[in-house]
C-alpha cells in the first residue's frame, strides 16, 4: 500500500462479554477504516453492536468481563495494548466521545465551565485561567449564546440542545483527532436535532476531525455521513458511500431497513414494511449469516457459512451470498 | 419621523435582555429552609445551645463543681439558685450550662469521625464493587445487626469507662449506617453517564472519585449524618447514666440524671431538669436535620 494508513483502522474486532452464564458475542469481526476529516455513520438496531464498537475504541467496556480480540489502531497507536497512563492520555486527546443523553453525561454538581476546564487542566496542564479562556472559546464555537454567563451555569439550567452543545464543547476540549458520537440526537427534539447535526458537520470541517456517528435513524445518517456502515448481529453487513447505500442497497437487511421507514407518500391505512422476526440472540448466534433466519432471499448456503464482504461498487461492500439476487430488487 | 423610529426596536444588541446569573443551588436551599418555621426555631435553639456551651464560664453564675452539703437539693426558684441545687449542693443552673459542652461534644464528635471513616469505607466499597464490596459491606452488616444501644454499651463496657472510650464506641456504632448510605449513593453515582463520560475523556480513578463521586455523594451522606447527632447525644447520655461515659464530678446531663435519680421523690423537678435539657437539645438537632434534608431535597 502506498497510500498513508487510515487514521482509524479496526481489523477483525471481536468483543465478547463473559460476565454472564453464557458468553455474549456482541461484535463478531468488524473491519472499519476512517480517514482524517471523514464522517462515518454506523447504522443498526438496538443490540447490533454499534455502541459496543464505539466503547471498544476507548476501551470503556468493563475490562474484567470483556474479551476483546482483533486490532484497533488510531493515529498509529495500538489501542488494545496501551498501558493505563497511555490510555488516560489517549482518551479525550486522541479520541473523545459525546453521549446520547447530555443531561446524564454532565455532572450535575459542577458548572459547565468547571467541567471543561477540569478536563483541559488534567490533559494539558496549564493554569485554570487559561483553561477557562479555552472553555469560553469552545462555547463560542459550539454557538452557545452569551457564552460567558453560560460557563457558570449548571447543566440543569440549560435546555437539552444547549446541554448537547456543551457536551460537544467538552468533547472537543483537548483537540481530539476522532470524535465518537453515540446517538447524540436521540434524546433531543426534532427541531434541535438538525441544529446539532449541522453543528457537528460544521465543527468537523473546521477542526478537520474524523467523526464516527452511531445512530438508528437513517435520516440522521443522511444529514451527516460521507459513508455508512450497517451493522447487524455484531457484524458490518454493508458499507459504502451514503448515496450508494440509499439508492442501491445490496444487503437484504439494508433493503429491509430502508423499506421499513415511513416515507412521505404514505397514505392512511398502509402498513409499514417491517422485517419479520427479531434480532439474533448474541449468546447463541446461528452458524451462518446471522440475518439468514429473517431473510426472504436466504438460500441453504446462507445458514452454513458466514459470507465474506463482496464488492458491489466503488467502496461499496455487502456481506451476502445473494448479492446477485439483490441487484434487481434495488434497481 | 422620529415618532415612528422610536417605535422600532432599538439596536438588537442593546435590547437583548442579559441572562441573569441564575440563582445557585444554595440560594434555593436557603429559600426553602426559610419557609420552614419549625426548622428555624430549632436552628435558633441549637445556636443558643452552642453559644451557651462556648461561653459557659461567662454565663454560669457559679462554679459547677463547688458544692456544700448544707444546701443540697434545694427546690427550683430558691434565692440564688434559680434551678435549685443537686444532691451535693451544686448549682443546677451552672451545671446544666456546662453540661451543654459535653452534650454537644458527645453528639457531634462521634458523628464527625464516623462520617469520615464510614464515607471512606462506603465510597471504596461502592466504587470498587464486586467481591470487595461484598466483603466490606457484609462485615459492616455484622455490626449493623446489633441494636445501637447494646453495641455502644458493650463496647464502652469492654473498653472501660471514660469520655474517650465512649467517643470511640459511639463512633463504631455510627460507622455502619453511614457506610451503608455512602455505599448506596456511590453505587448509584458510579453507574451514571457522567462518570463514564469522565473516563472517556481520560480521567483516572482517583480524579473520578475526587471530583465526580465525592461531589455527588458527600451532600446526601452529610445530611444523613446530621440526623445522627441527636441519636449520638442520647446514646452518650445513656452511657453516662450507666456509668460508662463521663465520670463524676463532671456536669454531664446523663450522669446528672443518674446521680439525681435517688432524689426523684424529694425534688422531682430538679431531678428531671437534665432530662429536659437532653430532650430539648436532641429534638432541636433532629428537627434542624430534617429541615436541612427537606431544604436540600436529598433522598436517603
Amino acid at each position: 500500500m502506498l497510500t498513508t494508513p487510515p487514521l482509524v483502522d479496526i481489523r477483525n474486532l471481536k468483543v465478547t462479554f463473559t460476565g454472564g452464564p453464557k458468553p455474549i458475542c456482541a461484535i463478531n469481526g468488524v473491519d472499519l477504516a476512517l480517514d482524517r476529516g471523514e464522517t462515518l455513520a454506523i447504522l443498526g438496531e438496538s443490540g447490533s453492536g454499534k455502541s459496543v464498537t464505539l466503547r471498544a475504541m476507548l476501551r470503556l467496556n468493563p475490562e474484567k468481563r470483556t474479551k476483546v480480540e482483533g486490532s484497533i489502531t488510531v493515529g498509529g497507536k495500538d489501542v488494545l495494548t496501551l498501558g493505563p497512563k497511555e490510555l488516560q492520555a489517549f482518551r479525550g486527546r486522541d479520541v473523545s466521545m459525546i453521549f446520547q443523553e447530555p443531561a446524564l453525561a454532565l455532572d450535575p454538581v459542577y458548572t459547565l465551565g468547571h467541567q471543561i476546564a477540569e478536563t483541559i487542566v488534567k490533559h494539558d496542564g496549564g493554569s485554570w485561567a487559561d483553561a477557562r479562556k479555552r472553555a469560553l472559546d469552545l462555547f463560542e464555537r459550539v454557538r452557545i449564546p452569551s457564552p460567558e454567563r453560560r460557563l457558570d451555569n449548571y447543566p440543569h439550567e440549560m435546555s437539552g440542545g444547549m446541554r448537547q452543545r456543551a457536551m460537544i464543547a467538552l468533547a472537543l476540549a483537548c483537540n481530539p483527532k476522532v470524535l465518537l458520537a453515540d446517538e447524540p440526537t436521540t434524546a433531543l427534539d426534532a427541531t434541535v436535532q438538525i441544529q446539532i447535526l449541522l453543528l457537528i458537520r460544521e465543527l468537523q470541517r473546521e477542526f478537520g476531525i474524523a467523526v464516527i456517528f452511531v445512530t438508528h435513524d437513517i435520516g440522521v445518517a443522511v444529514e451527516v455521513a460521507d459513508r455508512v456502515a450497517v451493522m447487524y448481529g455484531g457484524r458490518i453487513v454493508e458499507t459504502g458511500p451514503i448515496r450508494d447505500i440509499l439508492r442501491s442497497p445490496r444487503h437484504p437487511y439494508t433493503i429491509g431497513l430502508l423499506k421499513s421507514r415511513a416515507h412521505d407518500a404514505m397514505t392512511k391505512g398502509t402498513r409499514l414494511d417491517a422485517i419479520p422476526g427479531s434480532p439474533p440472540d448474541l449468546a447463541n448466534l446461528p452458524p451462518g449469516c446471522s440475518f439468514a433466519p429473517r431473510c426472504k432471499l436466504a438460500a441453504p448456503a446462507c445458514s452454513e457459512a458466514t459470507p465474506e464482504p463482496v464488492a458491489v461498487g466503488a467502496g461499496h461492500e455487502a456481506r451476502c451470498f445473494r448479492t446477485d439476487a439483490t441487484a434487481p430488487v434495488a434497481a | 419621523m422620529t415618532s415612528v423610529a422610536s417605535l422600532l426596536p432599538q439596536d438588537p444588541a442593546k435590547t437583548v435582555a442579559p441572562i441573569e446569573r441564575s440563582p445557585g443551588y444554595w440560594s434555593g436551599v436557603g429559600k426553602r429552609f426559610r419557609k420552614d418555621k419549625l426548622a428555624i426555631a430549632a436552628g435558633i435553639l441549637v445556636l443558643l445551645l452552642i453559644l451557651m456551651a462556648i461561653f459557659a464560664p461567662l454565663i454560669a453564675p457559679m462554679d459547677p463543681y463547688a458544692g456544700r452539703t448544707i444546701r443540697r437539693l434545694r427546690p427550683v426558684g430558691t434565692d440564688g439558685f434559680p434551678l435549685g441545687t443537686d444532691e451535693l449542693g451544686r448549682d443546677m443552673l451552672s451545671r446544666l450550662i456546662y453540661g451543654a459542652r459535653y452534650s454537644l461534644m458527645m453528639g457531634v464528635t462521634p458523628v464527625l469521625m464516623a462520617f469520615g471513616v464510614g464515607s471512606l469505607i462506603g465510597i471504596i466499597a461502592g466504587y470498587v464493587g464486586g467481591k470487595t464490596n461484598t466483603v466490606m459491606m457484609r462485615t459492616i452488616d455484622v455490626f449493623y445487626a446489633f441494636p445501637s444501644v447494646l453495641l455502644a454499651v458493650a463496647l464502652s463496657g469492654a473498653l472501660g469507662a471514660g469520655i474517650q472510650n465512649a467517643l470511640v464506641s459511639l463512633t463504631v456504632v455510627f460507622i455502619p449506617p453511614i457506610a451503608r448510605v455512602a455505599e448506596a449513593v456511590t453505587t448509584q453515582v458510579r453507574n451514571r453517564d457522567y462518570v463514564e463520560a469522565a473516563r472517556a475523556s481520560g480521567a483516572n480513578a482517583l480524579t473520578i472519585i475526587r471530583v465526580h463521586v465525592l461531589g455527588n455523594v458527600l451532600g446526601p451522606i452529610f445530611v444523613y449524618a446530621t440526623g445522627l447527632i441527636s441519636v449520638s447525644m442520647i446514646l452518650a447520655s445513656g452511657l453516662s447514666f450507666l456509668g460508662l461515659g463521663v465520670r463524676p464530678p463532671e456536669p454531664e446531663w446523663g450522669l446528672m440524671l443518674n446521680t439525681l435519680r435517688t432524689a426523684i421523690y424529694n425534688q422531682p423537678l430538679v431531678a428531671a431538669l437534665p432530662g429536659v435539657m437532653i430532650f430539648i437539645t436532641s429534638i432541636s438537632f433532629n428537627v434542624l436535620a430534617d429541615g436541612l434534608r427537606n431544604a436540600m431535597d436529598v433522598k436517603v
